[in-house]
């Protein structure tokens, strides 16, 4: 049988504000434990939230970008549930309010195609704590650092049908809360987090089938693995006749292996109600027009200009446009010189091979936009050559030198190009290997011609110290020996 | 000097008649000799209480002294105390020292007053009578000589019953459904619930939180209006308080009542209030005719419908907001819990009393899938008619007079079997906080010996009103002077 799979994503976005969403402590990531909990954090008795004005901003930007609505009057609920990293005993976050309505964005598909998601919503939340179950023999540790941290919980509707779709959409969503500067966008650290909703339905059906809800995806990889690995087992279990079970899953990206949580029967009856607490905050014009003027370029309008103003085609400019840093250092690098197409070479060549196997993020490259600028400038100006310009960038990688002048002097990889001087060595060069110049010139066939002419090239960069321009070369050989 | 106000007192140490380490001794004295009889503290801070006095006339010494300087008060035992032990009456913090000051707990310090120790209440303010409180119930003082023993009223029993037995000139309280006014009745001294949002929260360990406010406890109105010249105010800490200017409330005490037009609920005057109560409360408002004021019926249609709107809203409020005391991080922890659900069903069970856990189960009910729009939607859309009641009435008069309670002072036991009896004693106060409004009891008469409460509503934000009229009732009356024996 064939099968269409439905698929809608649920995703946490940790918003990149210095202090809580309701309380003054700091979010930053990486702390002590328990050191960055304060009294209402913990929640002390008697403790009351306080609203954090930017989270409401960063809403506001992101509901803006995904051009949706944004609810003028924005509540907050109380979420029930017991739980040792929830210290109030409930989590406080939106439900009939939410502060960003109705929107959508725009995906680029793998086959060139374009797809517009729609989101049903996106709501403001306070994050949980941290269970650590594995560092305390027969007991759980608990670390409220990350207890309070603004989300966004960004809700879509079932528009994806496959992983790449699901994927790019994460991707494009990680984009623009980057670009927005709202979210410093660090899986590793937890900064975004996917819930995966999924459903199969016989191929044409307009009825959506039971759906199930994967949990806590840190990786775009991930998530990819984890919807090839739910679609399969509902694709088993449906084909032998069986019935999908609403529940919610969690997948285990090192094993491959998905388990149940709990099902719909198990599911908490959370027992929402407006928090008495806080009262209903009101967001009026000026506060969406001063959000709307703060709005940085966005990536769909950052990928046309790319094409636009560096002449670059649809794939590179989309692929450099992604990612808000990647892309500044596209164009610090880029603004050094004239041939953009060869930046964006470099960059998706040596500097992402170089990234990747380090494990680093273009915000950890020990090189800058501007030195990887410099260095293509001196490849287009045939100051040095390709083989030169790879000893320069391992130069500059590993910080021997931070000028890719001095580095070029030093090593000695300025290439002759006096023509002259060449020519010169050219005639001397021929002139000792008189039988090879006699066969090369006997021979017919243009592609052993030019495969002979590589037999001078040794002993002419032997003659140049390695540093004559071997195109130059290359031209002055084929007029001397008659082409 | 225990039988002087707080106006009185605070005349005597500027005048240098009495040192506040004096005074603070005599209180704490008080307490430690006549206290057995009332279980009206919980903790005493003898200690602090005396380095307070002592720094408090050297600040007098120094010429720079507030009017609470080196007088002395008490706190409810429901306002967070950086330091000192705060139980809100409760097993579940029986020894939880808070690490800060609630904002009113900040207020009195910055204002030098002088903290004697920390008052008995019903647990976690969830009752009528304190006899819910986990540190024994507490007696009222009136009608002990005729050797019954009665309840104070509650929640805030401690701070009335302290009030009314000279242990302290002055207490803080809390009121969510009359736990200011009601024990203020029953114990013969006058107390203040003011406007939701005009007293800071934080720090005061919530019970409902759209319903709790922090008030004033005095013998007399011009005490009260000291208290909430210290304790009114907005506070960044609290989303809910409200940024408006505080008056001196002491500075229209003496207006004329000429031309006030007092408005009488009709169904606050129904067969629920006896006889001798009616007398009594209309007596207090011939007094205000004499002085000038005008009387006329008005109406609080649904006014009947405030207990059960109450009894759904509280209890669901509660059920989130006692959510936090689940053994994890601060207070009581059963012994050896086996597992996580083990931890949180036994410590639950076993720190909280039973009235809590009552009104827990009642609240998680009624926020229960399928239930959620029968009781809390409907709860809150009465409340919202009870709001307009209000307002509407007050288009016509400026303030509201009622008894506060339907009878004086019962005995202890008598109520405690059935919730829904106890539930009625605030049948004329429940109202007011549900709306949001301010109001106040006087003393203003006794029936069989036991004390009788006038209860003054007012406007949104008339607290000022609200002291003039009481403070100038009691220029004409003595009932807030008299002494139980």
């Amino acid at each position: 049988m064939q099968w269409d799979i439905v698929i809608g994503l649920e995703i946490h976005v940790q918003l990149a504000t210095k202090t809580k969403i309701f309380s003054g402590s700091s979010t930053a990531y990486g702390a002590e434990p328990n050191t960055q909990a304060n009294a209402v954090d913990l929640a002390m008795p008697g403790t009351l939230p306080v609203p954090n004005e930017q989270a409401f901003r960063y809403a506001v930007m992101f509901g803006l970008a995904v051009n949706a609505e944004i609810e003028r009057r924005s509540v907050f609920e109380r979420k029930n549930y017991f739980y040792p990293d929830l210290p109030k005993g409930y989590q406080t976050t939106q439900l009939e309010r939410p502060i960003v309505g109705p929107g959508y964005v725009d995906i680029d598909l793998p086959n060139g195609e374009s797809k517009r998601v729609r989101i049903h919503h996106a709501h403001l939340e306070e994050d949980a704590g941290k269970s650590l179950h594995e560092d305390f023999h027969g007991m759980t540790g608990v670390d409220l650092n990350r207890a309070g941290t603004p989300l966004i919980e960004v809700v879509t509707e079932p528009d994806m049908n496959n992983a790449d779709e699901a994927v790019a959409f994460a991707k494009k969503l990680h984009s623009i809360v980057t670009s927005l500067g709202i979210c410093d966008g660090d899986m590793s650290q937890g900064s975004m987090r996917f819930d995966v909703n999924i459903s199969l339905k016989p191929k044409g059906s307009d009825t959506l089938g039971t759906r199930t809800e994967t949990k806590n995806l840190n990786s775009f990889r991930f998530m990819e693995q984890a919807i090839a690995h739910e679609v399969e087992r509902q694709m088993d279990i449906l084909e032998d006749g069986g019935k999908i079970v609403q529940e919610t899953r969690l997948y285990n990206g090192d094993r491959d292996e998905s388990r149940s949580m709990r099902t719909k029967e198990e599911a908490n009856d959370y027992r929402y109600f407006p928090c008495p607490d806080l009262l209903p905050v009101e967001i009026d014009d000026s506060f969406i027009e001063e959000a709307r003027n703060s709005l940085p370029e966005l990536p769909d309008a950052r990928k046309a200009r790319f094409k636009d103003q560096y002449g670059l085609n649809d794939y590179d400019a989309g692929l450099l446009s992604g990612d808000s840093k990647l892309a500044a250092f596209f164009e610090e690098a880029a603004s050094q010189g004239k041939d953009a197409k060869l930046v964006a070479n470099w960059i998706q060549g040596e500097f992402s091979a170089r990234l990747n196997a380090e494990e680093k993020s273009v915000a950890d490259s020990p090189i800058t936009g501007a030195q990887l600028g410099d260095l293509v400038v001196r490849i287009a100006d045939n100051t040095i050559s390709s083989a030169g310009a790879k000893k320069v960038f391992e130069a500059l990688w590993t910080g021997e030198n931070d000028s890719v002048d001095a580095i070029i002097d030093a090593k000695g990889l300025k290439q002759v190009s006096d023509t002259g001087a060449l020519e010169a060595m050219v005639d001397e060069v021929l002139a000792g290997m008189p039988d090879q110049v006699a066969q090369y010139q006997n021979e017919e066939d243009p592609k052993k011609r030019k495969k002979m002419l590589g037999g001078f090239m040794g002993p002419l960069m032997k003659a140049s110290k390695g540093q004559g321009n071997p195109k130059l070369f290359n031209e002055i050989l084929v007029r001397k020996l008659g082409g | 000097m225990h039988s002087k106000s707080v106006a009185e007192l605070s005349r005597d140490l500027e005048s240098r008649k009495v040192s506040s380490v004096e005074l603070t001794q005599e209180f704490l004295d008080r307490i430690k000799r006549e206290d057995s009889k009332y279980n009206s503290f919980i903790t005493v801070t003898e200690e602090q209480a005396l380095a307070d006095a002592r720094m408090a006339d050297e600040q007098r010494a120094a010429g720079n002294a507030t009017a609470w300087t080196g007088v002395p008060f008490a706190h409810k035992d429901i306002f967070c105390t950086n330091g000192v032990r705060t139980t809100c009456g409760s097993k579940m913090l029986e020894n939880f020292v808070p690490p800060y000051d609630a904002t009113v707990t900040a207020n009195f310090r910055q204002a030098g007053a002088v903290c004697l120790g920390k008052t008995n209440m019903d647990e976690f303010a969830m009752g009528s009578s304190n006899e819910n409180s986990y540190f024994g119930a507490v007696t009222n003082p009136w009608g002990l000589s005729e050797g019954s023993k009665r309840v104070p009223g509650g929640s805030s029993g401690g701070s009335a019953a302290a009030v009314a037995a000279r242990l302290t000139p002055a207490a803080t309280a809390t009121d969510t459904g009359g736990s200011i006014r009601q024990p203020a009745a029953l114990c013969g001294v006058t107390g203040l619930k003011p406007t939701y949002g005009r007293v800071s929260r934080y720090g005061m360990i919530a019970f409902a939180s759209s319903l709790d406010q922090g008030g004033t406890m005095a013998r007399t109105a011009e005490d009260n209006a000291l208290m909430l010249n210290v304790m009114a105010g907005f506070d960044p800490k609290d989303s809910t308080s409200i940024d408006r200017e505080v008056p001196d409330y002491t500075a229209t005490l003496n207006e004329p009542l000429k031309g006030l037009k007092i408005g009488l609920p009709k169904e606050y005057f129904s067969d629920q209030l006896s006889p001798a109560m009616e007398q009594q409360v209309r007596n207090a408002i011939k007094e205000y005719e004499k002085q000038g004021a005008t009387v006329k019926e008005v109406s609080l249609p649904n006014a009947k419908l405030a207990i059960a709107a109450y009894y759904v809203i509280a209890p669901a409020e509660a059920s989130a907001n006692l959510s936090r005391f689940d053994g994890v991080r601060y207070g009581y922890r059963c012994e050896d819990p086996k597992d996580l659900m083990d931890l949180y069903t036994r410590s639950r069970a076993e720190g909280f009393g039973e009235e809590v856990k009552r009104r827990i189960l009642v609240g998680t009910y009624a926020l229960s899938a399928g239930y959620f729009d029968a009781y809390y939607l409907k709860a809150q859309k009465v409340r919202r008619l009870i709001q307009q009641d209000f307002i509407n009435a007050f288009k016509e008069v400026d303030v509201l007079m009622s008894p506060t309670t339907p009878s004086p002072a019962f005995i202890q036991g008598e109520k405690t079997s059935d919730p829904v009896t106890m539930y009625l004693e605030d049948v004329f106060t429940i109202a007011i906080n549900l709306a949001g409004v301010p109001a106040m009891s006087v003393p203003a008469g006794f029936v069989d010996g036991l004390p009788v409460g006038l209860q003054i509503i007012g406007d949104y934000f008339s607290e000022a009103r609200l002291l003039n009229a009481a403070h100038q009732f009691q220029q004409v009356t003595d009932w807030h002077q008299r002494e139980p024996q």
